[in-house]
């Protein structure tokens, strides 16, 4: 389809080798015309040279050999710890400005907007702190498990690291992830709408195994707590059941190397499905008991106000949720013409099943090509394709994952939980495009 | 990796060296992994406290102690009555006698408190002194003994007006105050999103039973689209350059917004801007501000006191190095280790000239 309408022939250099800088400025001030005048420009040989030439002979991209094919290179080891391009400084982590007051007490959101595939770039998972973070030395942090256990027990990080392990893939997502929204529209981009979440590879151990060598009372002991060693020493509680499937694991891996410290170096706990408050950073302590804690984070935050003055309390399972990532919020379409639409679809409860796609705001859907692998608590990744004919639109995704469970619109979600829950909104995202080819974030109910 | 290969390299240990496993303790299954903890490490590291009060110290402490270890340790961040929302959001407000005898907050029902605060939320004392043992003061966690805990406890119950000012509070007579928290009725566990089992099986919720029923129609969905809200003017800008967020190269670019962030690189900043930089990086900023106090004094305040004062820098310097405390209040500045005797020399060179930015 794509080959079908493409112009044959049709040199399309990058913007800001192209045009000249009174048609960078239109860019900047959001005219998508400008691409469209400048091939008409181009047609008459009435721009800047640059463009006469790319029209007569080429592009100069091609036609004049640029300085990295023409010289040396750097060495190896040059950077003996890689690092993105300098091209690529724009994706960074960020705060959302006036959200928190105190930096040891915050978050900084990944940069969905650019990333591809599932998996989070270590160096940009998003960070949420509740006393600051330390980078501890390895050797001198312990993991202890005691209460409803036959021994209480100690474990070094050698001997974590000597016990079998395993490598899974898992989302993690902040139960306030999309919390600015619940009432209204708050923020400009995806990374400040959605960027509370992140997806890795953890290895470490099941926390089964740990709790079976240390003689848990199953039985009585159907509750786990797990405790942090910073300075908040966070704490919160995990039923049993979720640890006797198996999948909670006591991690020290993040995408082939140890964890980052930002991320809970060298110890976290990894609890598949449930917020990540829930995965405790440094972790230092599980004990094994017979009722809830009530914890600061299970007591004060972290709870769902409900339209009736109720909160919900110890709500953990992310929802299925998915958000287009491209194009989204903050963005500008450069032309007319097909598009890769992207986005991530995920689920608390399982595997994502499907995904459909909206352009009209929710009237009509198709359904999205979803990207191997397609992992059980996992982001999945999905594409589909566009033809944008330059009017207005309202994209939208809609997940659904393989309890049966249908990601639900703001109507619905406000319908059952009002505007004030802050926590746990998985509503569909909507994301407008204009004539000019400018996105931004609305609600559609 | 299987359970036979684990059971068999037990087995030929255990039968090679005539041993058991080395530790008493965690080792089932493992030899040699893991030990015994010791009571003494598990008493140092056990600290929680649970709503049946499982866990919490034998001690007391009245609200007029209370008063005077709250204005020392807490008032810089939270207020001289807990109502300050300054650093962080009020603990205290929003709460009336009538909350108390029924247990439910009614400004969480009419919304009338303009701001939720920590007593309109939360419906367990415990998880109030277990919060403030394990992770309070702000920048010297697990600092207070029990008996401080007790009295800095008892005067924000008061200042609530759940306990009297002269109460003491104990070990004793917490249950007796539990039953007086305002929003002590205020919580449901009746939701899908607890992931165990369900209250029906000893655990908590209805089992996983979703709340909102959503169908994936595909076509004619709805007649009209409605768009309920967008991104308000003022906002537009809230979030700096969306230009200098997105990829040079690709399906979009950013849109330019706000005001362009600089360009220069953190190296080639001089001055105002490279010791801002610095200050940041080191985290000076957690607790200062360039023109207002967080928990520590603002820098503008600093610089004002010591204006003048041509011996400053070298006090200051080895305040920033060592850790100091009174001069500003009771919270202590603890020793900033972490940052280098040039970088504490830059650093304070640029608060007494004023902290300026560039």
């Amino acid at each position: 389809m794509a080959i079908k309408n493409a112009r044959p022939g049709r040199v399309r250099p990058a913007p800001e080798n192209f045009l000249t800088d009174e048609q960078i400025a239109a860019v900047k001030d959001g005219r998508r015309d400008f691409l469209r005048k400048a091939f008409l420009g181009a047609t008459a040989a009435l721009a800047a040279p640059a463009v006469a030439r790319a029209a007569s002979a080429g592009d100069p991209a091609i036609l004049e050999l640029p300085p990295w094919t023409t010289s040396l290179g750097l060495p190896v080891a040059a950077n003996p710890y890689g690092m993105p391009s300098k091209y690529e400084r724009g994706l960074q982590r960020r705060e959302s400005p006036g959200l928190t007051r105190v930096g040891g007490s915050s978050v900084a959101f990944t940069p969905l907007q650019g990333l591809f595939g599932i998996i989070t770039p270590s160096g940009l998972h998003f960070e949420r702190h509740h006393q600051g973070w330390h980078d501890i030395d390895p050797s001198k942090h312990r993991l202890m498990i005691n209460g409803m256990v036959k021994t209480n027990s100690v474990f070094t990080m050698d001997d974590i690291m000597r016990l079998p392990s395993v490598s899974r893939i898992h989302f993690i997502e902040c139960g306030a992830n999309t919390g600015m929204e619940w009432g209204n529209v708050a923020v400009p981009t995806v990374q400040y709408s959605h960027g509370m979440l992140s997806c890795s590879e953890f290895t470490g151990v099941p926390l089964k195994e740990i709790l079976d060598m240390c003689g848990a009372d199953y039985k009585k002991g159907r509750f786990v707590l797990a405790e942090g060693a910073d300075g908040s020493s966070m704490t919160r509680t995990i039923p049993m059941e979720l640890i006797e499937s198996g999948e909670v694991l006591v991690a020290y891996g993040m995408n082939g190397e140890m964890l980052r410290p930002e991320n809970g170096y060298p110890l976290r706990l990894v609890v598949p499905g449930v917020q990540g408050v829930s995965w405790v950073k440094w972790l230092r302590r599980i004990e094994v008991g017979d009722k809830p804690w009530g914890a600061k984070d299970e007591a004060v935050h972290y709870i769902d106000l409900m339209p009736d003055g109720q909160h919900r309390q110890y709500t953990s399972v992310q929802e299925c949720k998915s958000v287009i990532t491209t194009p989204s919020g903050g963005q500008l379409l450069l032309d007319k013409g097909f598009y890769n639409v992207s986005g991530m679809a995920w689920s608390g409860r399982g595997k994502i099943t499907r995904v459909d796609v909206s352009v009209d705001g929710g009237i009509n859907w198709r359904q999205a090509r979803l990207e191997t692998p397609v992992l059980s608590k996992a982001i999945t990744r999905f594409n589909i394709d566009w033809v944008w004919d330059g009017k207005p639109a309202i994209l939208q995704s809609r997940a659904v994952d393989d309890s049966g469970y249908v990601q639900p619109g703001y109507g619905q979600l406000r319908k059952a939980r009002g505007t004030k829950s802050i926590y746990h909104n998985n509503a569909i995202q909507s994301w407008k495009v204009v004539e000019s080819g400018e996105v931004s974030n609305v609600q559609v109910l | 990796m299987s359970r036979f290969s684990k059971t068999l390299i037990a087995l030929l240990v255990a039968g090679a060296t005539g041993l058991a496993a080395g530790t008493a303790g965690a080792s089932e299954g493992y030899p040699g992994i893991g030990r015994a903890a010791t009571e003494a490490e598990v008493k140092a590291w056990d600290i929680d406290v649970r709503p049946d009060f499982v866990g919490l110290p034998k001690g007391r402490g009245n609200v007029d102690d209370g008063m005077e270890l709250w204005e020392t340790h807490c008032a810089s961040c939270h207020g001289v009555f807990g109502e300050s929302n300054e650093v962080f959001t009020p603990i205290v407000g929003g709460t009336t006698a009538q909350d108390i005898e029924t247990g439910r907050v009614a400004a969480l029902v009419t919304g009338d408190s303009p701001q939720r605060t920590t007593l309109m939320k939360v419906p367990t004392v415990s998880t109030l002194f277990d919060y403030i043992q394990r992770a309070m003061p702000w920048t010297a966690p697990k600092s207070l003994t029990a008996d401080e805990v007790y009295a800095i406890l008892a005067y924000l119950l008061n200042l609530g007006e759940i306990v009297p000012a002269d109460f003491e509070l104990s070990d004793e007579n917490i249950r007796e105050v539990q039953e007086r928290m305002p929003n002590r009725n205020g919580m449901t566990t009746d939701h899908g999103m607890w992931p165990g089992a369900a209250a029906a099986k000893g655990g908590l919720g209805n089992g996983g039973k979703p709340d909102v029923k959503n169908a994936a129609c595909m076509k004619d969905c709805k007649k009209e689209v409605e768009i309920v809200s967008a991104l308000p003017d003022y906002a537009q800008d809230a979030h700096g350059n969306l230009a200098e967020q997105n990829r040079p190269v690709g399906q979009t670019r950013g849109k330019p917004t706000g005001a362009p962030a600089e360009e220069a690189a953190p190296e080639a900043k001089a001055g105002g801007a490279a010791a801002l930089a610095l200050a940041n990086e080191k985290g000076c900023m957690a607790c200062h501000g360039v023109a207002n106090r967080i928990v520590g004094p603002g820098y503008n305040e600093i610089a004002e006191k010591y204006r003048g004062q041509t011996d400053a820098a070298s006090g200051l310097i080895d305040k920033v190095k060592t850790g100091g405390q009174g001069v500003w209040g009771a919270v202590p500045m603890p020793p900033q280790g972490h940052v280098t005797d040039d970088e504490i020399k830059q650093l304070v060179q640029w608060i007494l000239e004023g902290a300026q930015a560039q």
